[in-house]
């Protein structure tokens, strides 16, 4: 699992310097709601993210959620005492972990507390993660009903040896049908690619895309797997069992799904995001990129508002001890300097389709757009026209460099 | 002068227990007789226990407290006692008595490394005999059995030990034969000794007495005493070793250097046991200390003749040598702001190292440092730990480099200390410096060491069996091929078995040429190199293929190709980068990304530009430490 971040102490009232509530109050940024759901039947073997099976929290399943939902209520609270009610929520994100592992009655429960105190702006959008094989059309009929209006499904790959050393335990033959179930109820489909993977061909990514592509999907998010340290599959690949991955194998595949995905009508709005149309987007993930607010509620989550980004306790236990003590479960936060908020500006923005405005780079990196643009990494009809700095497909692939030479760095 | 009375010891606040009831008379320089007197020094390859028996023996003639008892005693710098290695010698006054008379036995250490070989000759000059110390388990090593020789040359009494004759493994059987059979005596004549038991410590300080000629000169000669070593120490300068040859030396006198005609007054005198002890004089045969009041080895030279100024000696003793660079390096800090600091580093080191040479140099690659010249190669890597370590210096050394002539078809002649000033024009001839080198191993390497030494050009010159199954081989070998990774090929072709030891043996034209190497068309002058003609394909392809493993792929390709001239000999490519961002940037993802950013903007300080081309400073550091440091010491 991740290691969080170092930062400084973060109070225990959890409260917030007047200047990220004065950013926060007027409405101009989006304000989202991030629900992290900590749980999983197995863990998959690349995963790092911040999830515990019922057998590592030597709980029963009642248990742990119920102790789980009580910890999320008095975060919200404490979250609707430090910024205030008078906003409503636009977005709302269930994440994890599998938040299917609760059942449609208690994320509905969840998505309840978020309207109850802040509630939903009109045309909110409220996204669930969700398993291929943790959901079926009964569940998908009861989020709906509770709310939810997208489900991302954790798709990864439709190749069964590409699945098997990622651990994934669905069938990939049952996603068709998920999806015209979730489709049927009204819900926005995105699909969740990984490609990378060792022992992955050329020909199985193209086979995964195609695949995905049949189910016509709304959005499609198609990621680089990346060998966390920590995860069994970073052992396996240092025992030498399984080949690390290769970055011009990566960006291969990444030119092939912008390929085809691109020729079936798909347009990136992120550097690894997709969608038919622009009113597909993730409006929650937009707000990461873009320096919306957001609260994340659970353990481990993060959180951001105006300028302060702090994150939680990572172990349910202590997350919830936190709380039930009356206390702000954050573990560490940091005020961002004017350099850092700069330095995150270009590396966020630099990720969207819009890209970054020309006047938000300082003259260092400003020498540096012309080699750029000769490179064939940045789109130079673009910065000419609407004085925004657009990564090329070439540039997608090489945006962190870029980055750095826009900083001087 | 002349009496033989013994005196009681000085009183000290704490009179040291002597282990020997034998030690208890102590001889008062100034006031011993040369008949009292035997100087002798213990020649011993590195780890074969020289510094162990010192110690007994300071132990057994009660110079040294059991308390203040310290392992090697006499070796004196950290690098020294962590390495087990000697680098500077020093002389210690020892009292013993034999057959009930009273003498003085003057220790005088050697440094022990093929660098440093005029100065052992200069400790030898020094002696009258010499404990030819072997490890019973392991036999005479190269460096050894070129002492040896050097002892021979010099006439010195040769008394032959075997050491660690506790350990399980020890042969002294088949040693002693093999040490009878090259100095000429009957094995039976080889004494058994084990500096760590203390056993035949005893017997061997007798033999000492009975063996070993007592020194002879002329009391009422002008004075004459040659130096042997020199060192700097910070609260008193100079302390500089010498050995009486001829009169005598008195506190107060007004003394002279006679190579460099320079003058000093005398204002101290002593002798060491083993801490300086200051006496009224020192007189024929004596060895001991003096202390001028200078700041700098280099105004007290090894070699040199002392004599008194008032009534100067008319000749000075012979064998006095300018000591002369032979292996340069640059030296640069990896920080380019430690400039300053490196330069006053070796300005301190200076004052106790009369070889070290140096000078300003800048190198496009690496900034600003210094182009230092060395006796060796451990020479050069002393000199580098001690910066690093004493001065807290991070520092990249150049591939060391020999001295060349070379004469241009105009009659211009050049001497090409750094590849850079090889010159490009018409090159009529080059001339490389080549040594003598021993080899010594056991018989099963013949063939792998003939190998190896033809590989680097070597030519043989004879070989010899020393034992049954070990050989002597001499070889006559361009100093390059050895300061290159000659050492380390020869510990690896023979399993760490084969000793080396050689010694300059003039010059030869040589076919030479500079490669070097270019990243995308820029010369990175730190990589050049001078080498043989036949060996240029092999250290260009080498190189080249190193330095796209250590250089990251950039964001345009990069050609690396070493060239001889304006012809390219190898040629590699690192691809451009293709893929350089992050997958996934959500939530928690932010932080750790701009942290990472942050973390990269520090690393571009660590970052070398060559032309477009960014080289981490680690890549300069791998690429030219050759994946080898021919520098270790010999173990």
């Amino acid at each position: 699992m991740p290691q969080l971040p170092d930062g400084d102490l973060a109070p225990l009232d959890g409260a917030l310097p007047p200047a990220a509530l004065d950013a926060f109050e007027p409405g101009d940024s989006p304000f989202g709601v991030y629900l992290h759901v900590p749980f999983c039947r197995v863990r998959c073997g690349y995963c790092d993210f911040n999830t515990y099976t019922l057998g590592e929290l030597d709980q029963d399943g009642a248990q742990a959620t119920g102790d789980y939902l009580r910890a999320v209520r008095a975060e919200l609270e404490l979250a609707a005492r430090v910024l205030g009610t008078s906003r409503r929520v636009d977005t709302v994100f269930m994440g994890g972990g599998t938040p299917t592992m609760l059942s449609p009655q208690m994320l509905g429960e969840l998505l309840g507390w978020v309207e109850e105190l802040w509630g939903l702006a009109p045309g909110a959008e409220v996204s669930v993660e969700a398993n291929p094989d943790s959901v079926d059309e009964p569940a998908l009929q009861a989020l709906a009903a509770a709310g939810v209006t997208r489900v991302s499904f954790g798709m990864q790959s439709a190749v069964p040896h590409v699945l098997e050393v990622l651990e994934r335990t669905h069938d990939p033959a049952r996603l068709p049908t998920v999806i015209q179930a979730a489709r049927d109820c009204g819900l926005a489909v995105s699909l969740d690619l990984i490609y990378g993977t060792p022992g992955e061909s050329l020909a199985d990514w193209r086979t995964s895309l195609e695949a995905a592509l049949a189910c016509e999907p709304d959005h499609i998010s198609a990621y680089a797997l990346v060998v966390e340290e920590g995860t069994r599959l970073a052992a396996q690949v240092r025992r030498g069992e399984r080949s690390r991955p290769d970055p011009d194998d990566e960006a291969d595949k990444y030119l092939l799904a912008d390929e085809l995905l691109t020729s079936a009508g798909f347009a990136w709005y992120e550097v690894s995001n997709w969608t038919r149309s622009e009113a597909a987007r993730s409006r929650h993930n937009e707000g990461y990129w873009l320096g919306g607010h957001w609260w994340g509620a659970g353990p481990g989550a993060h959180s951001h508002v105006g300028g302060v980004r702090w994150w939680n306790a990572k172990h349910p236990r202590a997350y919830a001890a936190r709380l039930a003590a009356g206390q702000s479960p954050a573990a560490a936060r940091e005020v961002l300097d004017a350099d850092q908020r700069r330095d995150e500006l270009v590396l966020l923005r630099i990720r969207t389709r819009e890209g970054l405005p020309l006047d938000a780079v300082e003259p260092a990196g400003r020498g540096a757009l012309a080699g750029l643009v000769a490179d064939g990494l940045v789109d130079g009809a673009h910065l000419l026209r609407a004085r925004r700095v657009v990564l090329t497909r070439k540039g997608r692939l090489l945006a962190d460099l870029v980055v750095r030479n826009l900083l001087g760095y | 002068m002349g009496d033989c009375e013994a005196e009681p010891p000085l009183p000290t606040a704490e009179e040291p227990k002597p282990l020997s009831p034998r030690a208890r008379t102590v001889l008062q320089p100034h006031a011993t007789p040369p008949e009292a007197i035997r100087n002798f020094c213990i020649i011993a390859h590195i780890d074969h226990g020289k510094s162990t028996l010192a110690d007994r023996m300071l132990q057994i003639t009660g110079v040294v407290d059991d308390r203040l008892m310290r392992a090697q005693y006499l070796d004196r710098m950290d690098i020294e006692r962590e390495r087990g290695i000697t680098i500077k010698s020093q002389a210690v006054r020892l009292p013993w008595e034999s057959g009930g008379t009273p003498f003085v036995l003057n220790m005088i250490d050697t440094p022990g490394h093929v660098d440093f070989t005029y100065e052992v000759s200069r400790s030898l000059a020094a002696c009258e005999g010499a404990v030819l110390l072997v490890d019973a388990a392991q036999g005479i090593e190269a460096q050894t059995l070129a002492n040896l020789y050097l002892a021979m040359e010099n006439d010195l009494t040769i008394i032959p030990v075997l050491n660690k004759i506790d350990l399980p493994a020890a042969q002294p059987e088949k040693y002693a034969e093999e040490l009878a059979g090259l100095i000429g005596c009957d094995p039976a004549d080889c004494l058994r000794v084990s500096g760590k038991t203390g056993a035949g410590v005893e017997p061997l300080l007798d033999e000492i007495v009975r063996q070993v000629p007592h020194p002879v000169g002329d009391p009422s000669a002008p004075a004459r005493a040659m130096i042997f070593d020199s060192v700097y120490d910070t609260y008193r300068g100079v302390v500089t070793y010498v050995r009486v040859i001829d009169g005598d030396l008195n506190p107060r006198e007004r003394i002279a250097m006679m190579s460099t005609k320079a003058t000093h007054e005398l204002l101290e005198i002593g002798v060491i046991s083993p801490e300086p002890v200051t006496s009224k004089g020192l007189g024929v045969g004596e060895v001991g200390y003096l202390i001028t009041g200078v700041k700098d080895v280099r105004q007290s030279r090894v070699g040199d003749t002392v004599t008194n100024s008032a009534k100067p000696a008319s000749a000075a003793l012979g064998g006095y040598r300018d000591p002369k660079p032979m292996v340069f390096s640059g030296l640069y800090p990896i920080d380019g702001s430690d400039y300053p600091d490196l330069r006053e580093a070796l300005d301190k080191l200076k004052l106790n190292d009369a070889a070290l040479v140096y000078e300003p140099e800048t190198s496009a690659a690496l900034g600003f440092g210094f182009r230092c010249g060395f006796l060796g190669l451990l020479h050069l890597e002393i000199v580098r730990e001690r910066l690093e370590r004493e001065f807290n210096l991070d520092l990249i050394s150049t591939q060391p480099n020999v001295v060349y002539e070379v004469t241009m078809e105009d009659g211009k002649e050049i001497t090409v200390t750094n590849p850079s000033e090889f010159p490009g024009g018409k090159v009529a001839e080059v001339r490389e410096p080549i040594v003598r080198a021993t080899i010594l191993a056991p018989s099963e390497f013949i063939g792998a060491i003939m190998e190896l030494c033809q590989g680097k050009r070597g030519t043989l010159r004879g070989m010899d069996y020393l034992s049954e199954d070990r050989v002597e081989m001499r070889y006559t070998l361009p100093l390059a091929e050895i300061v290159f990774d000659f050492f380390d090929q020869l510990k690896s072709r023979t399993r760490g078995y084969a000793s080396l030891d050689y010694e300059m043996d003039g010059d030869q034209d040589a076919d030479l040429v500079k490669v070097d190497i270019l990243l995308q068309g820029e010369t990175v002058d730190a990589f050049s190199a001078i080498v043989h003609k036949d060996r240029a394909y092999g250290y260009g392809v080498m190189m080249a293929g190193k330095l796209k493993e250590l250089i990251p792929r950039q964001q345009f390709e990069v050609p690396i190709q070493a060239a001889i001239g304006s012809r390219i000999i190898a040629r590699e490519n690192i691809r451009a980068i293709r893929k350089d961002v992050l997958a996934k940037c959500y939530g928690g993802d932010i932080t750790r990304k701009r942290k990472l950013l942050e973390k990269q903007k520090e690393g571009k300080k660590r970052m070398k530009m060559v032309g477009r081309v960014e080289v981490p400073q680690e890549a300069f550091i791998a690429a030219l430490s050759s994946g080898e440091s021919p520098t270790k010491p010999q173990k």
